[in-house]
């Protein structure tokens, strides 16, 4: 965990309300694990706001690939390069790669794709070959297909048939075969239905990324708690990302 | 050289600048950041005898220039607290703790007190009579006088520790509440908790918070804070901790002119994690320039 500004160097519309945030420091910083996410100081709003690292490089640059859904992300999005972002580094547990998996399926729904852009790196690094299957409502909202497309197998499904398969990515998981690990990130509805419909993995091979609303994002104040297996976890800290085995619907 | 220490009740701190309970959690998390052992004190998480979940989640909203939590105190318990939390504090923190005890019976409070007493690493109880979160839970204590009389005298009999009362300000006359405790033999007072807040979503049109309402603390309550403290300096002879909205080497002494003995700083350490370490290293040149030799010197100054 670490505070430190960083300088925004990219700030574009990349979908209907999507922007790509690129942002560069000086010092050198140790990377992120994929998963994991930062908390951002934004001008006007008391509370940081939690967005998880999509890419990264050696020189300490992030991406981040974030929604415009309120106050907060609508003031990010006036952002211009140049100018200077307050950012806590290096939060949440992350996904834990199976080593000795092959073929891992990435399930992304909405803005819950960005986290896996990063892991699907990492997986492709470890000589492994995803599957990633990302879920959008309608065409205007689809983002990083091409990204995904040039590290791995990648299937696009859209609610309303616009691009790729009509329907959600609980359909095309159907289609899936033979993948031996699932990481996933979306609306919780869309986690509950991929816990329901998967066939059984050994343990700790499902992980799943989970959303709650935080107050300091490292551990401290208590006000992301969830119940789960192993009693009670705080999602910002001992999250965001739980194995199928810890969750508790 | 400028003087920072000051003391509360014969328990001697470095500095008047304490992590105030809820926003340190039992000081581990904060320990990644800095040297905790920096700190003049530190008020752990609310603590009563059985674990809690706490509240349904949301739990957190904001404004412009503060938060709302509805928590619901979710801490292991005291028995845990004891056994774990305190034992693996040792090694990195070696100031006189302050042990936030919160309960929902008179004998749930006394029963934590009598525990807590024993623990040498706690220089202070502070009884929190004032969380607005549990249903029928700290708010009535900390509402009435009598109440909260009663539950002070209570934890006096079994502790031999000094006993802070960490007074709510929803109440219309906190000084009279502030009296009845120190009456009931309260060796200071700390104030104040959150004041009962709530927001709307728009979108769904309902309370965003699953509690509905909800501590609103941070910023935009300083004013109110440093208010209620003027007010209690001025009708009780204890030693108060000031707290609420403080974020600054300058609220810090602004407290204690208003008649804080010692400061809680709460969400500020949320937004930011270095929030105490900056203001105490911030203190000595915010003295300098004020022509502050010793902080015990400045506290109701401004009375
Ligand atoms: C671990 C984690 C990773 C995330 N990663 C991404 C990402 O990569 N890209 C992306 O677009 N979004 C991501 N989100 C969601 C993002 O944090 C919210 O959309 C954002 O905080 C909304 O802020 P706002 O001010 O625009 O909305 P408002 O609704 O005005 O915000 C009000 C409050 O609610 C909180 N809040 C609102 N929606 C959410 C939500 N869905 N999850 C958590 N808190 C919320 C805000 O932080 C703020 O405190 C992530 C959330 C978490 C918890
Ligand atoms: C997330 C959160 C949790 C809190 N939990 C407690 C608690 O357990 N016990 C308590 O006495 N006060 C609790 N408080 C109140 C604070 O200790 C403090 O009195 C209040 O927030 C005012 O200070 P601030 O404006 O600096 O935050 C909590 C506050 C916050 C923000
Ligand atoms: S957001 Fe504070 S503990 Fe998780």
């Amino acid at each position: 965990m670490e505070l430190t500004d960083y300088t925004i160097v990219e700030n574009n519309r990349i979908a209907k309300d999507v922007l790509r945030l690129r942002l560069r420091c000086v010092a050198q910083r140790e990377p992120p694990r994929p998963g994991q996410f930062v908390n951002l100081k934004i001008d006007g709003c008391y509370l940081r706001r939690p967005i998880s690292v999509c890419d990264w490089d050696d020189c300490g640059g992030l991406t981040l690939l974030y929604k415009v859904v309120g106050e907060g992300t609508a003031k990010l999005a006036r952002h211009l390069p140049g100018e200077s972002l307050n950012i806590l580094t290096g939060l949440g547990n992350g996904y834990t790669i199976c080593a000795q998996a092959k073929r891992p399926v990435l399930l992304g729904g909405g803005v819950g794709a960005p986290p896996l852009y990063g892991l699907a790196k990492a997986l492709v690094r470890a000589g492994q070959r995803p599957l990633a299957i990302l879920g959008f409502n309608t065409a205007e909202e689809v983002f990083y297909r091409n990204e995904f497309a040039a590290l791995c197998e990648t299937k696009i499904t859209t609610a309303d048939g616009s691009l790729g398969q009509k329907g959600f990515v609980t359909h095309a998981l159907k289609a899936a075969e033979d993948y031996d690990a699932l990481y996933a990130c979306g609306p919780e509805a869309m986690l509950r239905a991929v816990y329901h419909q998967m066939p059984p993995l050994a343990a700790g091979q499902a992980q799943f990324s989970f959303e709650r609303r935080m107050g300091c994002g490292f551990g401290a104040c208590m006000v992301c708690s969830c119940r789960t297996v192993a009693g009670y976890k705080r999602i910002c800290m001992d999250g965001p990302v739980l194995t199928r085995e810890e969750i508790v619907w | 050289m400028v003087d920072l220490r000051v003391s509360l009740s014969g328990v001697e701190l470095q500095n008047p600048v304490i992590p105030a309970s809820g926003c340190f959690g039992f000081g581990q998390e904060f320990r990644a950041f800095y040297d905790i052992d920096m700190l003049g004190s530190f008020s752990f998480k609310g603590t009563t005898s059985a674990p809690r979940f706490g509240n349904e989640l949301p739990r957190v909203a904001e404004c412009e220039a503060g938060m709302l939590n509805s928590v619901g105190l979710q801490n292991p318990g005291i028995d845990a607290v004891l056994a774990e939390e305190l034992p693996r504090l040792k090694e990195h923190f070696h100031q006189p703790l302050i042990a936030n005890i919160s309960g929902f019976s008179i004998e749930e409070y006394a029963a934590c007190c009598e525990k807590i007493d024993r623990c040498d690493q706690v220089g202070i109880i502070e009884l929190n009579i004032s969380c607005p979160n549990v249903h029928g839970g700290g708010l009535a204590f900390g509402a009435d006088p009598d109440c909260a009389a009663r539950v002070t005298a209570a934890c006096k009999r079994v502790s031999g520790k000094p006993l802070y009362v960490k007074l709510s300000p929803n109440v219309t006359d906190i000084a009279a509440i502030a009296k009845a405790c120190e009456s009931a033999g309260a060796d200071g007072l700390s104030l104040i908790n959150t004041l009962l807040g709530m927001r709307i979503d728009l979108k769904t049109r309902r309370p965003l918070l699953a509690n509905k309402m909800g501590g609103f603390s941070g910023p935009a309550v300083f004013p109110v804070a440093l208010r209620m403290v003027w007010q209690v300096y001025e009708a009780v002879r204890i030693p108060i901790i000031g707290m609420g909205g403080v974020s600054s080497a300058g609220d810090v002494i602004e407290m204690m002119l208003a008649g804080a003995a010692a400061v809680q700083v709460g969400a500020a350490n949320l937004v930011n994690p270095y929030a105490c370490k900056e203001i105490i290293e911030r203190l000595p040149m915010e003295m300098e320039r004020l022509g502050i030799a010793s902080l015990r010197e400045i506290v109701g100054q401004a009375h």
